[in-house]
């Protein structure tokens, strides 16, 4: 039996990373919405790594909090230890991470929702979905009908999906959940495509089992720093994590077992990521490697289970109790819950817009794993642009599209949507061409003013921001009209940094740019310095620095932008337009690109096709 | 260049040159038709009708004129434009073919533009952009290394050779960037700056050999020469000999004026660009007659500077006041010293202090002229151009290269004092240049690049 059920602006399926963001975006816009998961103990869950950010993930969650999302906030009440990767490798590549409680994670998460107004959290699988005029009717397993208008589809590895411990596999969500079964079909019935992705965890171990002694410790960093701007107290560094190591008895024990291996046997079909290889793949790819890395992470303070980073597996549980136990420090080691691998359901992302929206399906949306990415925040990033534009749709406002040149997320979307994806996809430095102008220190620069306009940021926020850029404006002025005199205390602080004392006054700005010295050199000699925040003199310097460079990527932005703009019709049948080859005709007809600039981006469409495309449509708009 | 491909075009795909047989081609969606309003099959039946790939014996005619032909037609997409085409082979020589031509231009066709039908070929996928470049270098080539070069290009060997500069540069920055990725990998190795310097100044080094075959094949298309030497030193009797001598040709390029004539002559494998030649034929003294300011300037303008001077006289004060001149200057510069049949009461010591290179040789015996070409060719390193390895032999690649030079000497050298991720951008914009070169992404083949060297994964 069905029943009418309450009606919603947007409704959100799942609330893992992707979802949350979403929900709250739109509620917070003022739209009524609802989301739905299948155990509410699954809100904000971490099912893998008990951590959040790293590298060009940590560029994410500051760029997802400069929007106005919730993920860094939660982030900072969550961690227990926190790591600025990359410090020396340079400004572009730093990356924060943090290793979480990941039960205060998801308390946090689920209180967040619960406490939100005009957002409604309910406990149910939704089994079906289908249009009905301009709405969308969502079917819950009790037989609930709620009727919305927007829909965001944020299932990650729910959807569809199967456990794999060896030979033994059964339908099953992460960490003993029930999965999403029925939605696959009605999914289907839409003419959506769905694929199958698969990915992996290790097991997590009991702390009193492992011996610490001859593992090499890792400690946070002092002090640590934090994601959002809005946290004022920032975490603490509570726990240490340790390294440990794979030999060659590891190798033996996976060598003499891989035939019972689900990858290698060939029962799993879903296609697993390279930068997240088991354990078993890395032995079977790369033999010559004597050992294997694994980071012993502690999931929280109220738990002794222990994260083992690196060693995912798909192999019996006896083979993984016998792997395990010829590590490092981990000769006794007691298992409490068993690595897996997980198969699920995807869509190809080149079905949607860059707004997250199907094309074929006005009001459904995509988020997350379900787009074909991989880990919480690139999930996290997709769910606040999703959530954003289903609010943007329902308010008919103007969608939120984010250029590649504005943010990591922007080039998250780009790379989903244009390219598509054929494992799942994780972000990476090296995947932006903008890096010394996308960088974590300037997140809130780039974005905030584009939340603030969406409606996302406070005005108290927002003002901060403001003032930060007056603070900078006039820093970089001060330094660039000050000079600083050839004084012996002068010289003495420069000389001091080995590089050449001056013999006239010479701008403080020149100092800066000589590789030897920065803002802490000229500390003490320089007078007229301003009492400001440590951030603005980073962010001067880094300004100063890197000016050359920087100029070089604007200049590329801008040479960019013109493509960007020369805006593609909607309506077109590329089939006819003479001159491009049979391949491009076909890539274009279905990845329907906005721009010359997304069009020259799409894999398989070459130099030759876009001279094509722009003598068409030059040819075109002159009638 | 029209931007549209509707019209058909025709034009004579032979070159200007008399040979044995003469080609018209004909390319478009009305070549067929076009084709059968200018020639008639000997069997009667339309080419319109005609399968592609079929040879058709008759008649083209215009204006009352006839000749023989043979047409070869083919069909879209089966043909080098991707296009209907049709071939019309004639009686060589000039005449026949133009006048083939003017039919097809009265029967609908248009003039197709320079290059027009390797850019269709490019446009429809025919040719691969390097490909179709190389096609117009074999078009445009003069000399046989010139050509030879081309058309290893053509082969791909370019592709090759800049598809090793690409993976050698991936190499650098997939190792930079998994470094950076990720951090906390033990299959990552730590990222030496000085290695990396190391590797960044041998590629910028492997590119600049690129680039400079690219100046090379540039200067095998034609030396821009200054032939100077006061009055009666023997200027137009080397002229004349250059000229006259067999293997030389001298042409009008097509399209220039008569009033600026540019005149070529080979010597051997070079090819000598003589330009204002009208101040050469003069037997006035040039130094005189123009002033020194504007040989000067002419001489800055040259690749190459042929200096004459008499053998059987002392040096004067005119000879003097050219060496000074030249010895200012750093383009390559011959002395020549002619008239070796007479007495020689030349100081010669003075002109081999002062040049590089010194010939001496007779223009009105017309000996020495191996010797000129073997210094020509060793002064401006034509030499050194190896016919069989690659060359970039279009202006675009060059600046292709050039600009992916530029990229990585500046990275090797910022990669002393900055940080490597900022390094790296500039690795990836030397590779993004190259890569326009051969098409592709280069985020996506550094990732891959990553992927399949380090074992990495968490």
């Amino acid at each position: 039996m069905s029943y009418q059920a309450q009606g919603y602006d947007v409704a959100v399926i799942g609330a893992g990373h992707a979802g949350i963001e979403a929900a709250l975006a739109s509620a917070r816009l003022g739209c009524s919405t609802i989301i739905f998961t299948i155990n509410m103990d699954a809100v904000g869950n971490c099912p893998c790594n008990p951590a959040i950010g790293g590298t060009a993930k940590g560029h994410l969650v500051y760029e997802i909090d400069a929007l106005g999302g919730e993920m860094g906030r939660a982030a900072d009440h969550a961690a227990i230890q926190c790591r600025m990767l990359n410090r020396s490798k340079g400004p572009a590549v730093q990356s924060l991470r943090m290793q979480v409680d990941r039960r205060r994670y998801s308390d946090y998460m689920k209180h967040t929702l619960e406490k939100q107004p005009s957002l409604f959290v309910k406990q149910a699988e939704i089994i079906a979905i289908e249009k009905d005029g301009e709405d969308w009717l969502l079917t819950t397993h009790l037989g609930a009908i709620h009727r919305v208008r927007c829909v965001v589809i944020a299932t990650g590895t729910f959807l569809g999906g199967r456990i794999y411990i060896g030979d033994v596999n059964y339908a099953g969500g992460p960490d003993g959940m029930f999965p999403a079964t029925r939605l696959a079909e009605s999914l289907k019935g839409l003419n959506i495509s769905l694929r199958r992705f698969k990915t992996g965890t290790p097991a997590r171990v009991l702390r009193s089992s492992i011996d610490y002694t001859n593992l090499e410790c890792q400690n946070g960093d002092e002090p640590p720093v934090c994601f959002s701007a809005d946290t004022e107290t920032p975490p603490r560094n509570e726990v240490q994590c340790y390294v440990s190591w794979t030999n060659e008895r590891t190798k033996q024990v996976i060598m003499d077992n891989i035939h019972r291996s689900p990858l290698y046997g060939g029962v799993i079909e879903g296609v697993g990521p390279r930068y997240c290889p088991s354990i078993e793949d890395k032995v079977m790819r790369f033999p010559t490697k004597e050992r294997h890395q694994c980071f012993v992470e502690p999931c929280g303070l109220n738990t002794e289970e222990i994260y083992l980073q690196g060693i995912s597996s798909s192999l019996p549980e006896d083979v993984q109790i016998a792997l395990y136990k010829t590590m490092d420090g981990l000769k006794d080691v007691h298992i409490i819950r068993p690595a897996y691998a997980i198969e699920y359901d995807c869509v190809d992302p080149t079905e949607l817009q860059p707004t997250m929206e199907f094309k074929a399906h006005r009001g459904l949306f995509g988020a997350g794993q379900f787009n074909g990415s991989s880990g919480y925040e690139e999930a996290a990033a997709q769910g606040l642009v999703a959530g954003i534009n289903a609010a943007h749709s329902v308010l008919g406002r103007e969608p939120l599209v984010l250029e590649r040149s504005s943010s990591y997320i922007g080039t998250l979307i780009d790379d989903l949507v244009t390219k598509g994806v054929n494992e799942p996809y994780r972000m990476m430095t090296s995947r932006t061409e903008y890096r010394l102008i996308l960088r974590q220190d300037n997140a809130a620069r780039r974005l905030t003013p584009i939340g603030y306009r969406i409606g996302l940021v406070t005005q108290e926020r927002y003002d901060k921001l403001l003032r930060f850029e007056q603070q900078l404006a006039d820093e970089l002025k001060r330094v660039k009209s000050t000079s600083l005199p050839a004084s012996e205390e002068v010289n003495a602080a420069i000389v001091s940094r080995e590089t050449s004392p001056i013999t006239g006054g010479v701008r403080i700005v020149e100092l800066l740019k000589r590789p030897q010295l920065d803002y802490a050199a000229l500390e003490a000699v320089d007078y007229t310095r301003p009492d400001l925040p440590k951030a603005v003199f980073d962010a001067a310097e880094i300004e100063i620095k890197y000016e050359g460079y920087i100029e070089r990527q604007l200049a590329e932005v801008r040479k960019m932008r013109k493509l960007e703009e020369r805006i593609l019709p909607d309506d077109v049948d590329y089939t006819f337009v003479d001159g491009l080859r049979l391949e491009a005709r076909e890539k274009l007809n279905r990845i329907r690109p906005r721009s010359i600039g997304q069009a020259s981006r799409i894999t398989g469409i070459s130099p030759a096709d876009i001279s094509v495309l722009m003598i068409w449509l030059s040819k075109r708009e002159r009638g | 260049m029209k931007l549209n491909n509707d019209c058909t075009i025709a034009a004579i795909a032979t070159g200007q040159a008399a040979g044995g047989i003469g080609v018209v081609r004909i390319s478009g969606p009305e070549a067929h038709a076009v084709a059968d309003r200018v020639f008639k099959a000997a069997d009667g039946v339309p080419l319109t009708r005609s399968a592609g790939y079929q040879a058709h014996f008759g008649h083209v005619s215009c204006d009352g004129w006839q000749d023989e032909a043979v047409a070869l037609v083919f069909r879209a997409p089966h043909s080098y434009t991707g296009e209907d085409v049709v071939e019309l082979s004639c009686h060589g020589g000039l005449y026949n073919t133009r006048m083939t031509l003017r039919a097809c231009l009265e029967a609908g066709a248009e003039n197709a533009e320079r290059g027009e039908f390797t850019r269709r070929a490019y446009e429809n996928g025919k040719l691969s952009l390097t490909q179709a470049e190389a096609v117009m270098a074999v078009i445009a080539a003069q000399g046989r290394q010139a050509e030879a070069a081309a058309q290893r290009a053509q082969e791909g060997r370019l592709s090759a050779v800049i598809g090793e500069r690409i993976e050698a540069l991936q190499g650098i920055a997939a190792r930079i960037a998994a470094w950076c990725d990720f951090p906390d990998e033990d299959d990552v190795p730590e990222v030496s700056v000085d290695g990396i310097i190391a590797a960044l100044e041998q590629e910028r080094d492997n590119l600049e050999t690129l680039v400079k075959s690219g100046d090379v094949y540039a200067l095998s298309n034609g030396i821009d020469t200054v032939i100077c030497g006061r009055p009666n030193v023997g200027k137009s009797t080397l002229m004349n000999l250059l000229s006259g001598c067999e293997r030389s040709i001298v042409t009008d390029i097509p399209g220039t004026t008569r009033d600026v004539v540019e005149q070529q002559v080979t010597l051997g494998d070079c090819i000598l660009r003589l330009s204002d030649t009208a101040g050469l034929h003069d037997t006035d003294d040039i130094i005189e007659a123009i002033g020194v300011e504007r040989t000067q300037k002419r001489i800055e303008n040259a690749a190459l500077v042929i200096a004459v001077f008499d053998g059987s006289e002392p040096l004067c004060e005119d000879d003097r006041r050219l060496i000074d001149l030249l010895e200012k200057r750093s383009c390559p510069c011959i002395a020549v010293v002619n008239k070796n049949d007479l007495e020689q009461k030349l100081d010669t010591a003075q002109l081999e202090r002062c040049f590089g290179s010194c010939i001496y040789l007779s223009a009105a015996q017309g000996n020495g002229l191996a010797e000129l070409e073997g210094a020509v060719m060793q002064v401006t390193e034509l030499e050194k151009l190896d016919a069989a390895s690659a060359v970039l032999v279009t202006e675009r690649q060059l600046q292709c290269a050039r600009r992916a030079y530029d990229c990585i000497k500046s990275a090797a050298e910022d990669a002393r004092f900055t940080t490597l991720d900022a390094v790296n951008i500039l690795v990836f914009e030397g590779i993004d240049h190259l890569m326009e070169l051969t098409g592709g992404s280069v985020t996506e083949s550094v990732i891959d690049e990553i992927f399949s060297k380090f074992c990495i994964g968490k």
